[in-house]
């Protein structure tokens, strides 16, 4: 049951673009199109269910204080937390690639439409953001999988509605300095309001 | 008489060549430009995820714009110093790898000398490894150019990205708490009720504060976005 819980609050209360504004680089510069939307929010959620697990079994087992102890007695004093950054990016390279890789063997269809959004994950702070969350929280390895599925989910919700928004406003009149960004940050600026009305639900 | 002005003129020549000038005008251009013709925040729309989390106050804004201009100035300069050695399939990983060493090297000055401060930015510092800006400065400019040149452009990063953080820290304090780095301004001028706008501490603030000024940079600039 905690696990579903950690699912709804990523996608409507702990949302990460509207709460917490992390991946807002491809959140605003991927939207102007459902389709891709659609494809690069997918994305996210494939490779955060993956990494954030991941990320959470090498810090729970190498990185925190003290966890190096199953290598024997004289390792468990060592604190490598200071190495987490260099190596949680380094995780997500990697298994990006791998995403990438295997993908492409696999499903050369789903490789199509996802191809090529993976490279441009990598950097996203989303992915990365996700995983520094997830140790601030305190999550179970079970926990952490629903988290990085969650977060993900909460951005690929955003992500469509903005575009679907976007793809709209191509028809108006919009004056020459607010056109693009500007208005784009208005827009989710109102979508945060609308998403507030979730807060102070208890589950 | 004219063999002697072609020699002068020689002489001039070989001696303005090597020495271009510390700060000459294709130099200040890698300063002047990214602060409003080119601003990596308003018109690049890089660096966005930080530029508005650690904006609710001051102080953590300032010190988010020294911590990034610092990264973006010293990874500029490693990666222009081994720009010939990187290969280019794994360039992205060495960035990569430098970023988050520089990273990890401010999180822990953070740690050991202004606790409080790391505390309150949390996450968002880890985060800088993830910024556009640092990774777009990297690919753009110092894979190509020379270190002191690629000093400059980073500096040039990192100002444009200050100013417009700071002014929308300055104004979502001011609005939202009512202060500008934490001293209560509203009540220093004897209008100790006023109101504050709890939308302004919240994310939304941030979205709108940043959308305006981005409308009013824009108009003044001239630039327009295609649909």
């Amino acid at each position: 049951m905690e696990a579903l819980n950690i699912v709804i609050r990523g996608i409507f209360i702990d949302n990460m673009i509207f709460a917490y504004f992390l991946g807002m680089c491809s959140f605003l510069a991927v939207s102007k199109k459902v389709s891709t939307a659609f494809g690069l929010g997918l994305a996210v959620i494939f490779v955060l269910t993956i990494t954030v697990p991941v990320n959470w079994i090498i810090n729970e087992n190498i990185l925190k204080e003290g966890s190096l102890a199953w290598m024997g007695s004289a390792y468990e004093t060592i604190d490598l937390t200071f190495m987490q950054f260099i190596i949680f990016i380094a995780v997500i390279a990697a298994i990006v690639q791998l995403v990438e890789m295997i993908i492409e063997k696999v499903s050369p269809a789903l490789y199509g439409s996802l191809g090529i959004f993976l490279p441009l994950i990598a950097v996203n702070c989303a992915i990365l953001g996700s995983a520094l969350f997830m140790v601030q929280r305190d999550y179970t390895l079970v926990e952490a999988t629903a988290y990085g599925f969650g977060s993900g989910s909460g951005f690929f919700f955003a992500i469509i509605a903005l575009a679907a928004i976007r793809e709209k406003l191509k028809y108006s009149n919009v004056p020459d300095g607010l056109r693009g960004l500007g208005l784009t940050m208005l827009i989710t600026g109102l979508m945060g309001i609308a998403f507030k009305s979730f807060i102070g639900i208890v589950l | 008489m004219s063999t002697e002005t072609l020699e002068h003129k020689e002489a001039v020549l070989v001696k303005e060549k090597p020495s271009e000038g510390l700060l000459s005008k294709r130099r200040k251009k890698f300063i002047s430009d990214p602060l409003v013709d080119d601003n990596p925040i308003s018109i690049q729309v890089l660096g966005i995820c930080s530029a508005l989390a650690v904006t609710v106050k001051m102080e953590p804004t300032l010190t988010m714009a020294i911590a990034v201009t610092a990264v973006i100035v010293f990874s500029n300069l490693i990666i222009s110093l081994i720009r010939d050695f990187i290969p280019n399939r794994i360039r992205i990983i060495v960035q990569l790898a430098i970023v988050a060493a520089l990273v990890t090297l401010v999180s822990e000055i953070l740690k050991a000398y202004y606790y409080d401060m790391f505390k309150v930015l949390g996450a968002y510092v880890g985060l800088i490894i993830t910024n556009c800006i640092v990774m777009g400065r990297l690919e753009a400019f110092a894979m190509a150019n020379k270190p002191y040149d690629s000093v400059l452009d980073g500096l040039g990063s990192g100002f444009g990205y200050a100013w417009i953080i700071l002014v929308v820290a300055f104004f979502r304090e001011l609005l939202g708490s009512g202060s500008i780095f934490d001293f209560k301004i509203f009540q220093a001028i004897g209008w100790s009720s006023f109101p504050t706008n709890g939308l302004m501490v919240d994310s939304i603030g941030a979205f709108m504060i940043l959308g305006i000024l981005i409308w009013i940079q824009r108009t003044k600039t001239g630039h327009v976005e295609a649909h």
